[in-house]
This record gives C-alpha cells, sequence and structure tokens, in this order.
C-alpha cells in the first residue's frame, strides 16, 4: 500500500508538459485557430446584431416557414422571440446564438467528414472510438483550463470547449448512418458503374441524412447546453447572466435568465424538426 | 456466333488465405472439407462455359450452389482467384478479372447491366429517377436521360408512374423498375439473379412472359439465376446446373430433362412439370398412322389434338419416326 502511493503515475505531471510543450511549439497554430475562429464569430455577430431587432426575427420566422410550410411553427418561434425582447435578453441571445451556429458550423464541418472516413475504415473508427468517449465524458471543466492558456478569455475559448464537447455527436451518428446504407444498394451502385464518389453523394449521403440531420439537431442542442460553462471563460451570452446569478444569490435573474435559454432550446428544436 | 462472355475455369474463394484452399479444390473436395481444413469457404471451382450473343443462358442450382457467385464475376462484383471471366466490350474480349478500375467502372455502365433480387432501387428517389440511375453515372444530363427514360418506363408499363416514390410500388412493380432500370442503359448483356423470386407466383409467371417479349425484340445476352427448374426451362436457351460450387451439366432443357448427369439433376427433374419441355419426339412410341405433327410440337398441343384423333403421327423432315397416342404420353410421363 505504502509502495502504491509512494510511486503515483505522473498523470497531472504528463498533461502539464503535453501542454507546455504545445504552448512552446505550436503557439502559431494556436493563433491561427483562433484567428479563424474569431472572423467567424464576428460574421454571425454582425449579421444577428446590426441590423434592426423585428427585421432579424423575421427572416428567422420566414425561413422556419419555408422549411415547415405549417403556421404552428413560425408563431411559436415568432411568439418566443418576442418574449425573449419582452423580457429584454436580445443581446444576450444574439451572442448564444452566435456560439451556437458557430459552434455547429465547426462541428458540422469537420464531424461529418470525419463520419464518413470512419464508416469506410472501421479500423480508424475503432481507433477514435476511446478518444470521442473521453471527450464527452471528460468534465468539461477540465477542458476549458487549457483553453484559456491557448485561447484566453472570451467567446473562442467557450467556442472551442463547446466544440470538444459536441463534435463527437455528428461523427457517431454520421457513421451510423453512412454505414448501416445497405449493401444492396452500395452493390447496386457498384454494378451501374458507380465512381466510390458517385456511391457517396448518390447513395450513402441521401441514405444517411435522417441520421446527419439528427447529428445536426443533438449539435445544436447540446451546444447550447455549453453556454453557461463558455460563459465562465468569459464567453457573452445567456449564459453571463445565469453566472451573476449565481454570485449574487439573486433567484428571480437566475430564472428569468434560465427559463431564456430554455425558450431558446425548444424554439430551436422544434424549428429543425423536419419531417421527411 | 460470337460470344458474349466467357467463363474460363473460374474459381472464387472466399476468405483471407484463398491460395491454401485451391489445391484441396483441385483435389476434389467438397466445400464442407475444405471449410473445416482451411477456414476458406469455396465460392465457385473451376467453372467453364460460353455465352453467346443474344441468348439466355439459366445458372441454376440450390442456394449455396455458387450460381449467384458465379454470376457476380461478371461484373466484377466478386473477386475471381483464378481463371477469367471475358466479356465482349465491342471490340473484343476483355478480362474482367485482369482489367483496371477504370475500365470495369465503362464496362458497368455500357455493357453490363445488372437486376437484383431484392431490387436495390434507391427508396428516397422517384420511379423516373431510379431508372435514370444508370445514365446518370455515365454522365448523361437530365435532358438526355428523359427521354430515354421514358421510353424505358413505357418498354414496362410504368409510364404513369415515373413521378411516383418507389416506395409506394408493389414489389412486381419495383422489379419493373429493376428491369427498365438495367434496360435503360442499353447495354448488351443483362445479368439477372433470381430476379422474380422474391415475388408471388403470379407476378412471377406475368414477369417472366414479358420478360421473354421484351427479348424477343431485344435480343440482349442475358444470364439468369435461378433456383426453380421450371423458371429455368421457362427462360432459358441453355441450363448450367450447379452443386455445390462447381458446374455438374450444362445444356439444353431437353438434353437435361432427358439426361440427367446425377442424382442431384435426376432430383430437380423429378420436381418440375414436363408438360413445358416435352415434345412429340419425346413421347412417341414406334409406329405410324394418323394426322402429321412435326417431331418439335409441345406435348401440350399433342394432347390437345389428341382429343379429336386417337393418334398422330410424328415426322421429321417430312418423313415419320413415331406415333403419338394417349398411351405413349401417359406412359413417358408415369415413367
Amino acid at each position: 500500500m505504502e509502495w502504491l502511493t509512494e510511486h503515483k503515475i505522473p498523470v497531472g505531471d504528463a498533461a502539464e508538459a503535453l501542454f507546455g510543450w504545445l504552448q512552446r511549439h505550436a503557439t502559431w497554430a494556436f493563433d491561427a485557430l483562433a484567428w479563424a475562429m474569431e472572423r467567424l464569430i464576428e460574421g454571425i455577430l454582425w449579421a444577428l446584431q446590426t441590423p434592426p431587432e423585428l427585421a432579424v426575427i423575421a427572416v428567422v420566422v420566414a425561413l422556419v416557414w419555408r422549411l415547415h410550410r405549417t403556421w404552428k411553427v413560425p408563431v411559436f418561434v415568432l411568439a418566443g422571440f418576442l418574449f425573449i425582447l419582452n423580457q429584454g435578453y436580445w443581446e444576450e441571445t444574439t451572442e448564444s446564438l452566435t456560439l451556437v451556429l458557430s459552434a455547429c458550423v465547426v462541428c458540422m464541418g469537420i464531424g461529418v467528414p470525419i463520419g464518413i472516413a470512419a464508416a469506410h475504415r472501421p479500423r480508424l473508427y475503432r481507433l477514435l472510438r476511446p478518444g470521442l468517449d473521453l471527450m464527452q465524458t471528460l468534465p468539461t471543466f477540465v477542458y476549458l483550463i487549457p483553453s484559456i492558456v491557448f485561447f484566453g478569455i472570451g467567446m473562442v475559448p467557450g467556442l472551442i470547449a463547446t466544440v470538444i464537447f459536441v463534435l463527437p455527436a455528428p461523427i457517431r451518428l454520421t457513421h451510423l448512418g453512412i454505414s448501416t446504407t445497405p449493401e444492396a444498394l452500395t452493390e447496386a451502385a457498384a454494378a451501374f458503374g458507380a465512381t466510390p464518389r458517385q456511391t457517396l453523394w448518390k447513395v450513402e449521403l441521401p441514405y444517411a441524412a435522417p441520421q446527419i440531420m439528427a447529428g445536426l439537431n443533438q449539435t445544436i442542442m447540446l451546444s447550447l447546453s455549453m453556454v453557461v460553462i463558455a460563459a465562465l471563460v468569459g464567453a457573452d451570452g445567456l449564459g453571463v447572466p445565469v453566472l451573476r446569478a449565481l454570485n449574487r444569490v439573486d433567484t428571480g435573474l437566475g430564472f428569468e435568465s434560465g427559463l431564456i435559454i430554455v425558450v431558446v432550446a425548444i424554439m430551436l428544436d422544434r424549428a429543425l424538426r423536419i419531417r421527411g | 456466333m460470337t460470344l458474349a462472355v466467357r467463363f474460363r475455369d473460374v474459381s472464387i474463394m472466399f476468405g483471407d488465405r484463398p491460395e491454401i484452399a485451391l489445391p484441396l479444390a483441385d483435389a476434389g473436395m467438397t466445400r464442407a472439407e475444405i471449410q473445416s481444413r482451411t477456414g476458406q469457404v469455396l465460392g465457385v471451382h473451376d467453372a467453364t462455359l460460353e455465352v453467346r450473343e443474344g441468348e439466355i443462358v439459366v445458372l441454376m442450382g440450390l442456394s449455396g450452389s455458387g450460381k449467384s457467385t458465379l454470376l457476380r464475376a461478371v461484373n466484377g462484383l466478386n473477386p475471381v482467384i483464378r481463371g477469367a471471366v471475358e466479356v465482349h466490350d465491342g471490340s473484343g474480349m476483355v478480362d474482367v478479372t485482369r482489367c483496371k478500375p477504370e475500365a470495369l467502372r465503362r464496362l458497368r455502365q455500357s455493357r453490363i447491366a445488372m437486376v437484383f433480387q431484392q431490387f436495390g432501387l434507391l427508396p428516397w428517389r422517384s420511379v423516373a429517377e431510379n431508372v435514370g440511375f444508370g445514365l446518370e453515372l455515365a454522365g448523361l444530363s437530365a435532358e438526355q436521360r428523359r427521354s430515354v427514360v421514358a421510353r424505358q418506363l413505357t418498354l414496362v408499363g410504368l409510364a404513369d408512374w415515373g413521378d411516383r416514390k418507389v416506395s409506394e410500388l408493389s414489389g412486381g412493380m419495383q422489379q419493373r423498375v429493376g428491369l427498365a432500370r438495367a434496360f435503360a442503359t442499353e447495354a448488351p448483356i443483362l445479368l439477372m439473379d433470381e430476379p422474380f423470386s422474391a415475388l408471388d407466383p403470379l407476378i412471377r409467371t406475368r414477369l417472366q412472359d414479358e420478360l421473354l417479349d421484351l427479348q424477343r425484340d431485344l435480343r440482349r445476352t442475358i444470364i439468369f439465376v435461378s433456383h426453380d427448374l421450371d423458371e429455368a426451362f421457362k427462360l432459358g436457351g441453355r441450363i448450367a446446373i450447379m452443386e455445390g460450387g462447381r458446374i455438374v451439366q450444362c445444356g439444353t432443357p431437353r438434353e437435361i430433362f432427358s439426361a440427367p448427369v446425377n442424382a442431384y439433376v435426376a432430383d430437380f427433374v423429378a420436381n418440375m412439370n414436363p408438360l413445358g419441355v416435352l415434345t412429340a419426339r419425346d413421347v412417341m412410341a414406334s409406329g405410324s398412322g394418323g394426322p402429321e405433327v412435326p417431331a418439335e410440337t409441345p406435348v401440350r398441343d399433342l394432347m390437345a389434338r389428341l382429343r379429336a384423333t386417337p393418334a398422330l403421327t410424328v415426322t421429321e423432315g417430312g418423313t415419320p419416326v413415331g406415333q403419338v397416342t394417349a398411351a405413349s404420353i401417359v406412359s413417358r410421363l408415369a415413367g
């Protein structure tokens, strides 16, 4: 027993050494990454905050109507936005939406190609799986620490932490959709002379579309669940008033801002639940 | 007659080390013996078969006999371990087991089309989009596809169904879509892997008749896989019977019916309906008398005529060779 405690395996030291090495030798990569993320965030934020509130809401409601072709969901989304305006949380909501949308762009942009590659290479997926499990189970606060070290305080480390937590979802669902494509269909494509690329675009991706859409939905929901944690590293948005309420033990403010998060979550979920 | 497809000593083995199993197969061991000794699964062994342009050859056997495996070697869906599968590409014979991926794709796009037992249609696409699938893969524009697709849909009797989703169609109609898709590329060689087995018997019979009707005009080379000897006899100009991965007998329906090489083939023959195969030659006895009929007259026609007359004289090239009576037919059918 004594021997066991005296010979502690240096997990913490190893992690520190790894991050120290990265900080000394790979700063340029993190700087480039941060620069790209900042541009993305700025762009989305500009699109949501520059026009008048009602114009943005009108555009979003029109888009939702185009997706659903019924009046129910767009009316619900409109009511949700009006409630947010009424409570005075428009700015925070646009900031959180920016975080969610950026996370979507990054996670789908990386996750779908990785999911496809993993579905075509079972060995790659076996290699990835422990990594994906780690990303989803490691307590979020743990990787907030190095992301502050690399990216400082603000929206970018919040986005990075969100992406780490959310990315496994689109990878897993894309992998599921592509790898369950019936062999009869890929074989029929092969028999008529399809190239691997044609098989992917004309057979596998259309077959996997429902799962990939489910991956998008999960990406949005999981990113939204990260807004409070992102606020801890200085990301703006609906997480900020929640944290402030916690610090001041302000029950009213806490419920108010918490309810806004719930409303945004339901709005996004309903708006994106499209029946095939 | 020009050849369309030639199988030369084709062996197909599934597993990671086919080379250790081939000598055992050459020594005549069965699939089960090979599998227990080496873990390799024998698909097809030393199959040799020539298919002429415009004929229908049926690969026939129980499930596991290797008939689908052999068929799928024609368009390279199954890899051949030894031997060659040569396909006429319009100018000469090309060995699909050794050609480059690009050449194989061209063959699949323009020379060899396939119809599947489970249809293999894309359920999210419309009927017309499925029929045009092969043309789309070959790079034809939507504009170029439209008229071809419309013509194929008319050919298989689905002219009004082009905009429907495939999932709205019955099984028989879905397989018509599968046929139209295969016809659409105008590939001269058609591979049909038990295309009618998943359909109920009435629909199956009707589609067989339709296929024969279409074949009269289209004159494609068809390799057809079936486990049903009645179907094989109805469609096949020649039939290759397979057992345990080997071709055991190959010949015209009549040759197989009148001289099965072993018990396995005889068992198939015993369980089929002979009325579709037998002709006057098969059921005649010695003697003469009565109106003359050619030796190739189907037995069904003979029976109809025997209602009016007690005996018919069978002639071959104008000379009488025997006589058919009700008794001679009964004795052939009973024996």
